[in-house]
């Protein structure tokens, strides 16, 4: 602030130089008003860009997973964003178990972590590569279960990921089985 | 910045490299030091309102806009979705809706006082029609705005407005066309004026800036109206801070408590009920009447029987204000000293109310009901339609031919020798002392 003096004969709050005065202390009120102020305003604005209540509202989705063959996967949307649910065979399932202790897991799970109890051959992940988000193709990659063809990276038919630059595992949403082989996402 | 000599030392490292580059940080210091008038009342803290007014519709605006789909199908939705399922977005809603009405309740106390202390007069009248100007983009702005929700009101007042393009002698039709993007209101129409309302307040802002660059060039005028010479600078100016950031930051408090009653207890007072109804091409509400700031000029729209001269006049009630500083002969400024025209004045004011009461009652509906009246031309005497005649002459009458003739047969008050006389009790002595007149700056 540029201090004009125009009544410099007129005394600032009446303290000795360089001690606090009342005018520095109403400077300071007033810019922590000022500054609350403006907390109160940016809040809802901001808040708006936050997810609306319908959208909120769209965040469980239902699928009858009897539907997805054996060997197979089916794509779903879940609160818009791909999901796969992979019914494994029993070979691959086989094969997945024995990797649990593998030595190159990035991100090491067992596959009993990553499924129910009970329907241990149903896989359910979301499509989206831990690294950069593209959707991984199916049954291709050196483990035969996804490959990204983005920038290399190689899943497990667990979703774990075994080779490239991927971090983590794909992530496996919170679901559960509702009524015998229905699922509810979310 | 009105030959005020710049008082910015700039105090760090990182200051002084900017100053040499970007003397951004010295035109906010100069522009709070600003020698300002000390004399200002009230009536010119609209100008700071003003600008927060247009910076709060900006921001809601641009979230509303987030959330808001210019499409027929679904823009009615879309708008009851902001205010069911957008986080605070009945509160973001509604100050955007109640601020456009806040934002013209400034604008039409801010364009009085301009008018009342003689603002509009040399040398200033670049000030003046750069206002006039973003008058003008307010009412177009505010108008795409309101046709956005898609409801009835919003449909039938495009259809109306746009039907006065079709006034236009030989052209008309064709502009109506192309204005409409199609044969009637539609997708198209609803997607550039969302397009329009988006650009228009960028486009203010921009006037503002000049506004206020005409302001600090030719100097804030004072009620009292006259040109503080630079000798007196020093015993009649305050810096703008803190004495007006304070008064002004005041009142802007008082406003917005005003604004925050309407937005929080009657947020749809200002409103009309039938715009809550979807937009229908195939129904017509029973009255269309524009917003209440709006009423004025759709009371000299209908005040004309013919349609194109309706369009005339009422676009001839806002061009008036741009030639406002030649109609008026007066060499003084404020009416303050101008006991004549003050009167004339205030008729003025009650005059505008009186019209936009007019605009928003049905045209054939009597004035004072049952009061025995005679048929005149095309109408009952007794109606609204001959009242908003009246009035809509005198509006006229009070720039084409009060303020010139007042201005030359008048006799003024003795105007002060400086703005501190009037309120000082003793003498002002200064040396030098120059009766005030209106001198013309080059």
């Amino acid at each position: 602030m540029a201090e004009t003096v125009v009544n410099a004969d007129q005394p600032q709050g009446g303290a000795p130089e360089g001690e606090a005065t009342r005018r520095d202390f109403i400077h300071i009120a007033a810019g922590a008003a000022a500054a609350g102020a403006g907390v109160m305003v940016a809040w809802p604005l901001i808040n708006s860009m936050n997810p609306a209540a319908d959208t909120l509202a769209l965040s469980t989705t239902e699928f009858d997973t009897s539907k997805v063959q054996e060997g197979m996967q089916v794509v779903i949307t879940w609160q818009g964003k791909p999901v796969f649910l992979r019914n494994r065979s029993a070979a691959e399932l086989q094969k997945v178990v024995a990797d649990n202790t593998a030595s190159d897991l990035k991100d090491p799970q067992t596959d009993a972590e990553r499924t129910k109890p009970g329907h241990e051959a149903m896989l359910v992940v979301l499509a989206s590569c831990t690294h950069l988000g593209c959707i991984p193709t199916f049954g291709s990659g050196d483990y035969g279960g996804w490959f990204c063809p983005c920038h290399g990276s190689h899943y497990d038919a667990s979703g774990r990921i075994r080779k490239g630059p991927a971090p983590l595992n794909l992530v496996v949403p919170e679901y559960e089985f509702t009524a015998g082989s229905t699922i509810r996402i979310g | 910045m009105s030959g005020h000599e710049s008082t910015y030392i700039p105090k760090t490292g990182v200051e002084k490299w900017l100053d040499t580059r970007l003397p951004i940080v010295r035109f906010g210091a100069d522009y709070l030091a600003l020698p300002t008038p000390k004399n200002l009342n009230y009536w010119y803290t609209f100008g700071a309102i003003l600008s927060i007014c247009l910076v709060t519709q900006i921001a809601t605006g641009i979230f509303l806009a987030m959330h808001y789909q210019p499409n027929t199908a679904m823009a009615f939705a879309s708008v009851e979705r902001i205010m069911r399922d957008v986080n605070g977005g009945w509160l973001i809603r509604y100050v955007h809706a109640n601020g456009a009405s806040m934002f013209f309740v400034a604008v039409y106390i801010h364009m009085l006082r301009g008018l009342y202390y003689g603002s509009y007069k040399a040398p200033r009248e670049m000030i003046w029609i750069l206002g006039c100007i973003i008058f003008f983009l307010m009412i177009a702005t505010a108008f795409l705005g309101y046709v956005l929700p898609w409801g009835q009101m919003s449909y039938w007042g495009a259809e109306v407005i746009t039907n006065l393009v079709g006034a236009i002698p030989m052209i008309g039709e064709p502009i109506l066309i192309w204005l409409r993007g199609g044969p009637a209101i539609d997708n198209a129409t609803l997607n550039r004026f969302f397009s329009l309302h988006y650009l228009l307040p960028f486009v203010i802002f921009g006037v503002v800036v000049l506004h206020l660059w005409a302001l600090h060039t030719a100097g804030q005028n004072n009620p009292v109206g006259i040109l503080i010479p630079k000798d007196r600078e020093k015993k009649d100016m305050v810096p703008f801070h803190p004495y007006y950031t304070v008064k002004d930051g005041f009142a802007l408090i008082v406003f917005l408590m005003m604004f925050a009653v309407f937005v929080f207890f009657m947020p749809n007072a200002l409103g009309h009920a039938d715009n809550y109804i979807p937009a229908n091409p195939l129904v017509t509400p029973a009255h269309i009447v524009p917003e209440w700031y709006m009423l004025p000029f759709y009371a000299i729209l209908r005040a004309v029987p013919d349609k194109f001269g309706g369009v005339v006049a009422m676009f001839g009630a806002i061009g008036i204000l741009f030639v406002l500083p030649w109609l008026d002969t007066s060499k003084v400024r404020s009416m303050r000293y101008r006991p004549t025209m003050k009167v004339f004045f205030m008729i003025f004011v009650v005059n505008g109310l009186l019209l936009g009461w007019c605009g928003a009652q049905l045209p054939d509906a009597q004035v004072v009901p049952g009061m025995p009246s005679f048929f005149l031309v095309d109408g009952q005497l007794n109606s609204y339609l001959w009242l908003t005649r009246l009035a809509t002459l005198y509006y006229f009458a009070f720039f084409a031919v009060i303020l010139p003739l007042v201005g030359l047969r008048e006799t003024p008050l003795k105007i002060p020798a400086s703005i501190s006389e009037p309120v000082l009790s003793g003498p002002d002595v200064m040396s030098g002392a120059v009766p005030a007149q209106a001198e013309k700056k080059g």
